[in-house]
């Protein structure tokens, strides 16, 4: 196959600088998006020490939640709870656009698959929030 | 509205320049006027060596894609009172090589565009006498996708193809998709090698932005996710039934 840039003059390359994501508030919304993935990494890793912290009996529990009342600790969490939510959001919004689903010729609206998304986020948090609050 | 605006465009000659350069051009600020009639209105006026590419200048053909103030728009369907009091940055479209001026080589996408095959593939030919009846709605699964001019600003605004020079990017694989979802259409399985190797789909992150400047609605991020899903349904059925795997 013939190259087609082979005869081209010279042109100019730019270089896409590294701090490209800094250039517009969208690039960097994509970003913190994918970066949202270590905070939910995080998440994970505090609910496996607390699973084997409750495994190793009620005094090491209970230095498990002290620990988790350092207020590094705290501060560090509530970015992670800010970033989890964010990544859910973006999850959610972006699933519409991924499933163009069907029916009888006419593709289901956005809201009929990211509304039940959030139906069931808000179902099973409420359902964990009353087996955590109600002793 | 002040009678005048400044516009700021990059300037490149291969011949002498090592790097590009802005030159600022006062031009009339008219309510009806698109960057595209300021830029007309240099060339005619001020200096005739700007270079620069249009047509059609109604959002149709596709040339006149540039960096206005740092985002991909068609020039032909930008006002200039919108950027008003000014100065209006003009620079070629990114991620693309730049011939001169406000002129870049799209060799690149035309040669990505070529590969996903963006035309009715038929195992056997119909006779010249008969026709490919399509209902409304085997139109409208892929109409949305057929409204792409080949403008390449999704091309300019996505930083994996920036960043990836070897991805396919969006438009050559939202046609391919415009194709495989075409009820006349019976190539999509010549086209899975091509879209779901590595710089295919596989390459988007999904950053969406591509989808944000098209000029004409067309959602290449959504063509790019839903093959993503139409290729992975592909792979399970390869995995759980070896042989006679396609959907077709």
């Amino acid at each position: 196959m013939i190259n087609p840039t082979e005869y081209l003059p010279k042109s100019y390359h730019a270089r896409v600088s590294t701090y490209w994501w800094l250039s517009r508030w969208a690039y960097l919304k994509f970003i913190l998006r994918e970066a949202s993935s270590v905070f939910v990494a995080w998440f994970v890793v505090v609910t496996l020490l607390q699973i084997r912290a409750l495994a190793r009996g009620p005094a090491d529990y209970a230095e498990f939640q002290h620990w988790l009342r350092n207020p590094l600790l705290l501060a560090l969490n509530a970015v992670s709870l800010f970033f989890v939510i964010f990544h859910a959001v973006t999850w959610f919004n972006l699933a519409p656009k991924a499933m163009a689903i069907r029916l009888r010729g006419k593709r289901l609206p956005s809201i009929a698959i990211a509304g039940p998304n959030y139906v069931a986020w808000v179902v099973i948090s409420a359902a964990v929030a009353w087996i955590l609050l109600r002793g | 509205m002040a009678n005048r605006i400044t516009l700021e465009v990059t300037r490149y000659d291969p011949a002498h320049d090592e790097k590009p350069r802005l030159d600022a051009f006062e031009v009339p600020l008219r309510k009806e006027w698109v960057v595209l009639d300021a830029l007309n209105y240099i060339k005619d006026h001020l200096d005739g060596s700007l270079s620069f590419r249009w047509s059609c200048r109604m959002g149709v053909c596709g040339s006149c894609g540039m960096t206005v103030n740092g985002v991909p728009k068609l020039t032909c369907a930008t006002f200039l009172s919108d950027y008003a009091p000014g100065p209006v940055r003009v620079e070629p479209m990114r991620n693309f090589p730049v011939l001169r001026d406000l002129v870049v080589d799209t060799s690149d996408f035309l040669v990505k565009l070529s590969k996903s095959k963006p035309w009715i593939i038929r195992k056997v030919e119909k006779p010249l006498d008969e026709e490919y009846f399509q209902t409304p709605e085997q139109l409208d699964a892929y109409k949305q996708f057929s409204m792409c001019i080949n403008c390449m600003l999704c091309y300019a605004a996505c930083p994996v193809y920036g960043l990836d020079p070897l991805f396919s990017g969006p438009a050559a694989i939202a046609l391919a998709q415009r194709y495989n979802l075409d009820s006349r259409d019976e190539g999509a399985s010549d086209r899975l090698d091509i879209l779901s190797q590595h710089d295919g789909i596989w390459g988007c992150t999904f950053v969406g932005e591509c989808t944000q400047v098209c000029p004409k609605n067309v959602d290449p991020a959504g063509a790019i996710q839903q093959y993503k899903l139409t290729a992975t349904m592909e792979w399970v059925k390869s995995l759980v039934l070896p042989r006679g795997a396609s959907s077709e």
